[in-house]
Order: C-alpha cells, then structure tokens, then sequence
C-alpha cells in the first residue's frame, strides 16, 4: 500500500466518484417510467388525446432527465477534465 | 484542466486515447490575448451545417420566387410544408406573442437539429461542445429577461422579491439555472450519444461494426436529437410566454 502514488490516488478515487455520480441515474429512471405509465393511462382513457398526451409526456419526462444528466456531466468531468489533479502541485 | 476554462476554450474534453476519438480535437491553434484558442472539430461542423441552411434557404428563395403562390409545386411544396409545421408549432404555444418571436425559434429549430444529425454523417456535432449550447442558451435567456423588462417593467426586478424579501437569493438562483439547465440538458444528451458511439466503434472488433450501429444512429442521432430540439425551443417559448403573460 506504500507505493501509490499521489496522483494515482486522486485518479483512483475519481474513478470511485465518477460510479458514485452516476447513481443519480435511478431517478429520472424512476421518473420517466412513471411518467411513461400515467401517459399510456391517459392514452388508454382518451385515445383521442394521444398527440397531445405524447407531446406533454416528452417534455415532462426531458426536464426530469435533467438531474441525471447533471450527475453525467459530473462524472465525465472527473473522468476526462478532472479538476483535482490540477490541485497537486 | 478545469471545468471553468472549458467553457471559455473550445478544447474541452481533449483526447488522450487516439482508439477513441469521441473528443473534440483541435486542427489549428493560435493565441487570442494571451489564451491559446483553436479551430476545432466544432467549428468546422458548424460551418458545415451553416452550409446547408445556407443552400437550402437560397434554392426554397429562388423556388419560392419563381414559382406560382397559389399552386405551390416540387420543391416549394416541400418548403411550404415545413414552414406551416412549424410556424403551427409556435402558434400553438405563444399564442397572440408568436409572430414576435417565431423567427427566432425556427432558426434554433432548424440549426439544433441539423447539429445533432450531423452526427449520422460521420461529423462531430457542434451541440456536444458546452461552449455551443451554453452560446445558445444565454441568447434564450436574454430574451426571456427582455420579454419580463417589456412587459412588467420594474417589476422584473421587485418579483425577485416576492413573496418574502428574504427570498431573493433564492429567486436569483432560480433564474439563473434557466439557462444553465438548458444547455446542460442538450450538452449532456448530445455527449453521451456521441461517446457511446465512439466507445462502439472504437473499442469492438469490426464484426460488430455491421449493421447494429444503425439502432444506435437511430436511437442517439435521430430520436434523441428530434426530442432534444423540440425540447430546448419549446422551453424556450414557454419560459418567454410565461413572462410575457405575467400581470403587471
């Protein structure tokens, strides 16, 4: 265990943090689906509706995406512009 | 490298793994008051699809002009056709304001678009560079402040202030992660299509490289990229109505 480096720990523990972030995954994943769910209850109660129900669905289930892609944008920071390397000097 | 130069240079996300190449990569570098700037894949994408709006808007005029206005014919149907999908798109969302604003929203239509299918041409698309969306997003933010200044004059500003003083901080944030969430939201899809991609064909052996790609051009390119565009221009013209309509 002597022999890691500085830099080698910082890069392994980026890695750990870049899986940690994307755990922020589970809740659009959550939020889609239910959003998904409602819609196709909708469609099923007024077919008629569909365009319209199809066209909410998206956008509500795009703006839910947001917090996941946040976590995304977290982890390819670490991944490929990671910050804290830039802190050893 | 940090995330705070990134989006003031180009050369974010530089490659590190030539069997990768997902990155932006930069083709001439030069210095712009003492920052090292360069043209890169993005702007030579964005060029490209310039391009092509270019050409297509001069052959719809020439078409449009020459050809009869009560018989539309070939390619001015075409034209005719996409402009009254569109402009029904605005109407039906801005209402009485969409005549304003309508421009402006066709032309974010049509360039989000053609950059995120730029990517079924082998190109890199323009949208997965932060500097581009967040570019994007702060003209949308713009608008929606000068739609708020018009409409509410000063109260733009006391509406920060409501329902309790105190929650001004609160309020700024909330207005200031408008833009920063739409650019994050069309950055962060168009950059996972395009590193799935590149992970695929850069990482598999050339069997898997036979057909199976088009699901994932189809899937990231196409669907993921119609959705997004309808996404950050019908955004764009809720948050401005919303402001628009705002009592006084």
């Amino acid at each position: 265990m002597s022999n890691i480096t500085n830099e080698g720990l910082i890069l392994a523990c980026s890695a750990v943090g870049a899986g940690l972030a994307m755990i922020a995954g589970i809740g659009p994943g959550v939020g889609q689906g239910y959003a998904a769910g409602q819609g196709a209850a909708a469609v099923g109660r007024n077919p008629g509706a569909k365009g319209d129900i199809t066209s909410t669905m998206l956008l509500g289930q795009a703006v839910a995406e947001t917090t996941g892609l946040y976590g995304l944008v977290i982890a390819l920071i670490l991944l490929y512009a990671n910050p804290l390397l830039g802190k050893l000097n | 490298m940090g995330f705070g130069t990134a989006a003031l240079s180009p050369v974010f996300l530089a490659s590190q793994d030539a069997s990768t190449d997902f990155m932006i990569q930069s083709y001439v570098d030069y210095s712009f008051f003492g920052h090292t700037v360069s043209i890169c894949t993005t702007h030579v994408t964005t060029i490209i699809v310039m391009a092509v709006i270019l050409i297509f808007a001069l052959i719809a005029r020439r078409s449009v002009l020459k050809g009869d206005p009560d018989a539309p014919s070939g390619f001015q149907n075409v034209v005719e056709l996409l402009i009254e999908f569109l402009d029904g798109v605005v109407t039906n969302n801005m209402g009485t304001h969409s005549r304003k604003y309508a421009n402006y929203i066709l032309t974010l239509m049509i360039f989000i678009f053609l950059s995120n299918i730029s990517g079924l041409f082998g190109l890199r698309p323009p949208t997965a560079d932060y500097a581009v969306t967040i570019g994007l997003a702060v003209i949308t933010f713009i608008l929606i402040q000068y739609a708020a200044i018009k409409t509410s004059k000063l109260g733009a500003f006391t509406d920060l202030f409501k329902p309790l003083p105190f929650l001004f901080p609160i309020n700024l944030i909330g207005e200031l992660a408008t833009p920063l969430s739409l650019s994050l939201r069309l950055f962060g899809n168009m950059l996972a299509g395009t590193i799935m991609l590149g992970l695929y064909y850069g990482l598999l052996p050339w069997f898997a490289k036979l057909g199976i790609p088009v699901a994932l051009h189809g899937y990231f390119d196409l669907f993921s990229g119609a959705i997004q565009t309808y996404v950050f221009s019908m955004l764009t013209m809720v948050f401005i109505t919303q402001k628009l309509d705002a009592d006084a």
